[in-house]
């Protein structure tokens, strides 16, 4: 790929996406960029590109889609779910107590694994048992995740990464060598394709947003952007959950760091309350 | 250091895993069948297992009734080894006091996760 070429590529994905394409990865971005060339029948990834001029949206969707990473695991970072159970839900529980409704916005859901995490914690803590209505929200800009996310079956290999083989046994059901996710759980997550750069007036006001891991393929001005939007739709009371890479960006943008929990910000500064212990 | 015992009637799975486990700051140990490994449990008990299923002698899970039994027999975390993910198998070992199961072939990314979860890294 020849400079011009990534150049317009990078300026094509920034412009749709908010997503930073660095030059370095050019073999990276080569070898995403191949199924497409191979789908769409292209020669090569130069004569794909040219045709990315004329804006035919599929290709430029499935280039995007292309371009996006999808890494997840099932409790990725496994403290900042420990964080939601232990200090965001309990607070929330009590804030909640006369409406009993929870609305959350997984913002980055690539195949499900983080809402369906978001979901086991939510089934634990048995809120719907006790009369609660649960919203749980999960978008990502790739849509085929986002099929993915909606099918709720995983290899052995993705439940391997992160699921407690008690959670493997009690929350899946084994299709041949996949697993699928427990009706029950499927049922409690809303899946919908997403860009974070579009308008986000069709979400409700959220009381927790997930925004792990997307945060960091974007410049500073879209971050805060995207940040400033999630505030808008975030209650006044709401909790924010970024990624380990992404710790610093809410403090610098004006969101409440809580006590010794990285990567959970407040929109405002909570109530003191005392730090519950639900560990078991 | 922590210490492990890798029981695997495959010497190669052995020599793998424990250069694996080496790697993750463990003191390693071997035993190519359950009647081995409880001798070594004996002689020293380990904080982690990595355990087959089938061996000769005494397999996986006759291994895991009779260490759970043994008085310090409840201190090692047993991390089941396993080629079928049957969940009538998975259900078998858990009642048996297995803690956590990794599909083999494992690399270093799944053991050190499995270590993780199970708070041994």
């Amino acid at each position: 790929m020849n400079s011009h070429d990534f150049s317009y590529l990078a300026n094509v994905l920034h412009r749709r996406t908010g997503i930073i394409l660095a030059e370095k990865k050019t073999h990276m971005i080569e070898t995403r960029l191949m199924p497409v060339v191979r789908r769409f029948g292209f020669r090569d990834i130069a004569s794909l590109l040219k045709e990315l001029h004329y804006g035919h949206e599929a290709l430029v969707q499935a280039v995007i889609e292309s371009m996006t990473t999808n890494d997840s695991a099932f409790f990725r970072d496994r403290k900042t779910f420990e964080e939601f159970r232990d200090i965001v839900l309990p607070v929330l529980k009590l804030a909640r107590s006369e409406t009993k409704q929870l609305r959350i916005w997984c913002a980055a859901c690539a195949a499900g694994q983080e809402p369906y995490s978001i979901a086991m914690v939510l089934d634990d803590a048995k809120l719907i048992d006790a009369g609660w209505t649960i919203t749980l929200i999960a978008t990502d800009i790739n849509s085929q995740m986002v099929a993915r996310a909606q099918d709720g079956i995983y290899s052995q290999f993705e439940v391997q990464r992160g699921l407690p083989i008690r959670r493997l046994v009690s929350n899946f059901q084994q299709e041949g060598t996949s697993w699928r996710i427990s009706d029950h759980l499927r049922r409690m997550v809303s899946f919908r394709t997403f860009n974070l750069l579009d308008s986000y007036g069709w979400l409700p006001d959220c009381d927790v947003v997930f925004c792990r891991n997307a945060l960091m393929y974007f410049d500073l001005k879209t971050r805060a952007s995207v940040l400033d939007r999630i505030g808008e739709i975030l209650a006044p009371d709401g909790a924010l959950l970024v990624g380990p890479a992404e710790s610093t960006d809410g403090y610098a943008l004006g969101y409440v760091p809580a006590d010794s929990a990285p990567g959970l910000f407040y929109k405002s500064k909570p109530a003191p309350v005392r730090r519950l212990s639900l560990v078991k | 250091m922590k210490t492990c015992l890798v029981v695997d009637d495959s010497r190669v799975i052995r020599k793998v895993a424990c250069r694996i486990l080496n790697e993750l700051s463990f003191e390693t140990e071997e035993a190519e069948n359950g009647a081995d490994a409880l001798v070594a449990c004996q002689r020293r008990m380990p904080d982690v297992i990595l355990l087959d299923w089938q061996m000769p002698q005494m397999t996986g899970i006759d291994f895991l009734k009779s260490l759970r039994r043994d008085s310090k027999g409840n201190h090692p975390v047993v991390l089941f080894c396993i080629t079928e993910n049957d969940p009538a198998h998975i259900s078998e070992a858990l009642g048996a006091g297995a803690d956590e199961f990794i599909l083999k072939p494992f690399d270093r990314g799944l053991i050190a996760a499995k270590l993780a979860e199970v708070g041994l890294v």
